[in-house]
């Protein structure tokens, strides 16, 4: 049996971590790109005034990237120290994309990132425009590769169970990397993190158009922000994840859990605006439906059916009972590899050995499975419904949101060009300044749904997230919970207190850094012009 | 597809790179740890510190890399490795993981608030990022040579039986030392390069002195220990090196005193214990001479000649275990499967060489000596 407090624990570690990281994540990807395009036109324009752009943007740039980098080390160990079985267990399908987002990716972003912060005066403009867009091409690579990952724990394609060694291999590499999981979350994560960048520069921009303080940059900076954010919030709703529902049982379970869908309806199905989920009645009170959507949503078609979570239940049933075969398989393999009969019972049924570990929940050995037992462990197999619920209408909504306020914005910039009397535009930048949270509220909104809603898999359909934790105890974990807590706690505070610093400061340099001496250091910041 | 590399040969290459990806870590961001642990001993006033600072400043987040790298391919080639070593020194991982984290940071954010005390604090925050995972990853190193306390049951999952205070043993503390003196010397080696003549790069080279002494003398000491306390393990009969990874498939001992016998058999592996005492040694002469070249050289050499003794007196294991040593994974038995080490030695032939490309490119970009007006006049630097 397994310690479920350790568990609970590592689980609690991961999700903390990985929160806390992803902090810091969307804006390194949608600022670097921002910066790109800023020093793009100041190559293309010369005007000094873009350089400053740049500059000041990317200072702020520097203090979110390094603690982007410090928790980033953390998430790169902590499959190896928390979930050792995982690692073991699908590390040579897993392993690949992370070693190739080192190789590909992180050695990018952070060999130019150096030159970038420190090739101002050694590098010619283009030279030093090319090194920009390098950390921007790095980054985002880096969320291709590391999605590439995570899209397979979602939708684990192209491997298969190998009883001599008692681990997933790979089998089609291409299907690993061309998942279409794994594509749908990059489009999404990454625009999601260019929406998130682009209203941290329009808020700040805001409070220094409310303030009257560095105008000629700070409306620069909105028109960029405007735009991109503009195209960002569309694509993060157009290109939305649906595309993947439909590949497997469990993303099917996602999708109905999500939609509170607990009976599968008629096609097509209509989608719930509001409800209170009950996971003890297992249905929804006071529902209030809109027809036909959700089914348009998620299969693209009057006719496809969206499974409800019932009858998922009832097929997870019968796949438990076929993974006990497997499961028996693979114990008697193991006693005698020459075992034909074994082997040939373990082909016909391996695709199911993953739900006969759901039992090992609640007993050693699946093989002595009640059918009360199966039926307990199908149960299991749906994840929390009123929170996927309710996050999910939480990311969705502020989607529609966005793409409202950037179109306001993107309004306001280009064709009323900050000039309108009835004091809406300073309503909306005050509005602008206040809303900077809400992005980063529907990232973390979306990546506890993905990944709650993944549950009770580590990997879907193969491996249970119980089974993936390393033999640790709880005092150990406790140690790093605590540990990381505290020092991750400390970070957060100061670098917000450096951010809300080099925001008041502005665009003015000094020359020594922070130093002491603080005569303008490049004759370019004369040419800021006040306003 | 079968890979038109056999599995056999695929697994050693994969040796291989582990040991290169090691040596590339202990070669580029070894120094930045060494420069961090002696940042408060070679730079009293602020605009010294600014100056070793400085020395790493724009190379430092590549060269961590290596670090990130080795993490990711040991999970790639070595799953087993990957998962049944960091979480058994679990412990010791957090404290690495701790003072890395705060490294970056320390870089990044000293310079922020020219207040005294604020710059004081980041100070020992590098001094601890640098010094405390240069001493854990020799006591790892020390450790793995007696062996580790896990044990596999039949699904191959890992059992541990150690604490963080039994991972501190004679053997073990020694290493540790010899990986502080080994990066010490090599950022001392760095900052005598990089840094303009005066009172800073003096005392880098006499700290670099101090810690060539010390390398030399730890690694003898080491070898001593080796010859009369009697570590080591070894295969029993004939392992199937194109075997499935899968220690229960083969048998492993503990044999106290094998880890010499591979020089034995193969005496051009002495070649590494030569290398990791000709390198301190040149490094010496190097900073004696202040030719400052032959000095990195040599602290080059000894990091490569050190790291590489531990990987050939082990061959083929790779992490035994102490209590159980049926359980210990060795380069025949650890590995992934076959078409993945393929895979992933494609991607590495194609990614290596544009990376070292761009990192030359980095360096060549940002060549030249930090000096005192750099630091002054500078509104880029830390
Ligand atoms: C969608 C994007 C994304 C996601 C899901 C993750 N990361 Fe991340 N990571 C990045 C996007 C990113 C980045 C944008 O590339 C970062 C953030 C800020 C930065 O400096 O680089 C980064 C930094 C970063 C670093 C430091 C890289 C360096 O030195 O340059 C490591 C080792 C990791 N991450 C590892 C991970 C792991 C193991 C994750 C899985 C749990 C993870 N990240 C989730
Ligand atoms: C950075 C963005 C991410 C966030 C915010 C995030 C969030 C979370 C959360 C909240 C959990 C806990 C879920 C639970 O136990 O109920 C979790 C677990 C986990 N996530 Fe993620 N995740 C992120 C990215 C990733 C990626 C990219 C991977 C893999 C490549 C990954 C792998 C895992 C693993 C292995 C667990 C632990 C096992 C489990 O609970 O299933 N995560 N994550
Ligand atoms: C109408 C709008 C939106 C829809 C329909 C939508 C849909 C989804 C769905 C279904 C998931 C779960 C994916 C999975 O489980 O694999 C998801 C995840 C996520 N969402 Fe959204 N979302 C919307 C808006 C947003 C917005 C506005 C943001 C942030 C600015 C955002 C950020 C994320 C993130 C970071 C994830 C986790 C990564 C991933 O699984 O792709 N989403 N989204």
């Amino acid at each position: 049996m397994v310690d479920m407090a350790v568990i609970e624990l590592s689980r609690l570690q991961f999700a903390l971590t990985a929160l806390y990281h992803f902090l810091f994540v969307p804006l390194t990807l949608g600022l670097s790109f921002m910066l790109v395009i800023m020093e793009s036109i100041y190559v293309m324009t010369d005007r000094p005034v873009w350089r400053v752009v740049t500059r000041f943007w990317g200072k702020l740039f520097a203090i979110n990237f390094v603690l982007g980098v410090a928790t980033g080390i953390t998430m790169e160990f902590e499959f190896g120290t928390n979930w050792s079985y995982f690692s073991h267990y699908v590390g040579d399908i897993f392993g690949a994309p992370l070693a190739i987002e080192g190789l590909m990716a992180f050695f990018l972003e952070a060999t130019f990132v150096g030159m970038m912060f420190f090739g101002w005066d050694r590098l010619s403009k283009r030279q030093h425009l090319f090194t920009t867009f390098m950390v921007a091409l790095g980054s985002n690579l880096s969320a291709l590769w590391i999605l590439v990952a995570n899209g397979w724990m979602q939708h684990p394609t192209g491997s298969h169970f190998n009883p001599d060694t008692m681990r997933m291999e790979v089998t089609d590499f291409g299907a690993v990397i061309f998942n279409p999981v794994a594509q749908a979350k990059f489009v999404h994560t990454v625009s999601a993190g260019y929406v998130c960048a682009s209203v941290f520069v329009l808020g700040v921009s805001s409070y220094y158009i409310l303030r009257g303080k560095w105008v000629a940059v700070a409306k620069r900076s909105f028109t960029v922000a405007a735009a991109f954010g503009l195209a960002s919030a569309l694509s993060v709703v157009v290109l939305g994840d649906e595309s993947g529902y439909t590949l497997t049982d469990n993303q099917r379970m996602k999708l109905a859990s999500l939609e509170a869908m607990w009976h599968t309806e008629p096609a097509p199905a209509g989608i719930a605006l509001f409800g209170i989920p009950s996971m003890e009645g297992r249905k929804t009170l006071y529902e209030v439906k809109v027809p036909y959507v959700l089914g348009l949503i998620s299969t693209r078609s009057l006719t496809g059916q969206v499974a409800g979570i019932d009858e998922l239940v009832v097929k997870a049933e019968t796949r438990i009972e076929s993974g006990i075969k497997a499961y028996d398989a693979v114990e008697r393999l193991k006693v005698n590899r020459g075992d034909m009969a074994a082997r040939a019972v373990f082909e016909e049924h391996k695709l199911d050995l993953g739900y006969a570990m759901l039992l090992k929940r609640f007993m050693p050995d699946p093989r002595k499975a009640t059918p009360a037992d199966i039926e307990k462990a199908a149960w299991t197999t749906v994840p929390n419904v009123p929170v996927m619920f309710w996050l999910f209408r939480a990311m969705a909504g502020l989607g529609f949101f966005f793409i409202a306020f950037f179109g306001a914005a993107f309004w306001m910039a280009t064709i009323r060009r900050f000039g309108c009397a009835n004091g809406f535009c300073r309503l909306f930048m005050r509005a602008a300044v206040w809303i900077i949270p809400l992005p980063w509220m529907a990232i973390e909104a979306g990546w506890v749904l993905a990944e709650i809603g993944r549950q009770p898999w580590a990997i879907d359909g193969v491996l249970p997230t119980f089974l993936g934790a390393s033999s640790l105890t709880v005092p150990q974990i406790w140690t790093t919970i605590i540990g990381f807590t505290a020092l991750y706690g400390t970070l957060a505070v100061i670098e917000v207190r450096l951010m809300l610093a080099a925001i008041a400061h502005g665009p003015i340099e000094d020359r020594a850094s922070g130093g002491t001496h603080s005569q303008p250091a490049h004759p370019a910041y004369a040419a800021v012009p006040a306003e | 597809m079968v890979p038109p590399i056999d599995y056999e040969t695929l697994r050693v290459i994969w040796w291989l790179l582990m040991g290169v990806l090691l040596i590339g870590f202990a070669l580029t961001d070894g120094f930045d740890l060494g420069v961090a642990a002696l940042l408060p001993f070679v730079a009293k006033s602020d605009e010294e510190r600014r100056m070793v600072i400085n020395a790493v400043g724009a190379t430092w987040e590549g060269n961590q890399v290596w670090f990130i790298l080795g993490g990711g391919a040991i999970f790639a080639a070595w799953p087993f490795v990957y998962a049944v070593s960091f979480s058994g020194f679990y412990l010791a991982m957090f404290l690495v993981l701790a003072a890395l984290i705060l490294r970056p940071v320390g870089f990044k954010y000293r310079s922020k608030r020219p207040d005294a005390k604020w710059r004081a604090r980041w100070d020992w925050a590098l001094f601890v990022g640098g010094l405390v995972p240069a001493l854990v990853f020799g006591v790892a190193v020390g450790n793995v040579l007696t062996g580790v306390p896990f044990r596999l049951d039949s699904d191959l999952r890992a059992f541990y039986e150690g604490t963080l205070l039994g991972l501190f043993h004679p053997l073990s503390l020694l290493a540790g030392l010899l990986s502080v003196a080994m990066l010490v010397l090599h950022g001392a080696a760095w900052l005598a390069l990089k840094i303009e003549h005066g009172t800073v790069h003096d005392r880098a080279q006499r700290f670099g002195q101090i810690a060539a002494l010390a390398a030399i003398a730890l690694f003898a000491l080491g070898g001593v220990m080796m010859a009369t306390m009697g570590y080591g393990f070894r295969l029993e009969g004939a392992a199937d090196p194109a075997g499935p990874s899968n220690p229960h498939l083969m048998t492993m001992l503990a044999a106290p005193g094998a880890w010499l016998a591979n020089f034995s058999a193969h005496p051009w592996m002495l070649a590494a214990p030569l290398l990791g005492f000709a390198g301190p040694l040149l490094a010496l002469a190097g900073m004696r001479a202040r030719r400052e070249v032959m000095a990195f050289g040599g602290s080059s050499a000894a990091a490569a000649g050190i790291i590489g003794t531990v990987g050939l007196s082990m061959f083929p294991f790779i992490l035994p275990s102490s209590i159980d040593p049926a359980s210990s994974l060795t380069v025949w038995n650890a590995s992934s499967s076959h078409m993945t080490l393929f895979i992933m030695l494609l991607v590495t032939c194609v990614f290596l060489p544009i990376v070292l490309a761009y990192t030359a490119w980095a360096y060549k970009v940002m060549f030249g000596r930090v000096t005192l007006h750099d630091v002054r006049t500078n509104p880029d630097f830390y």
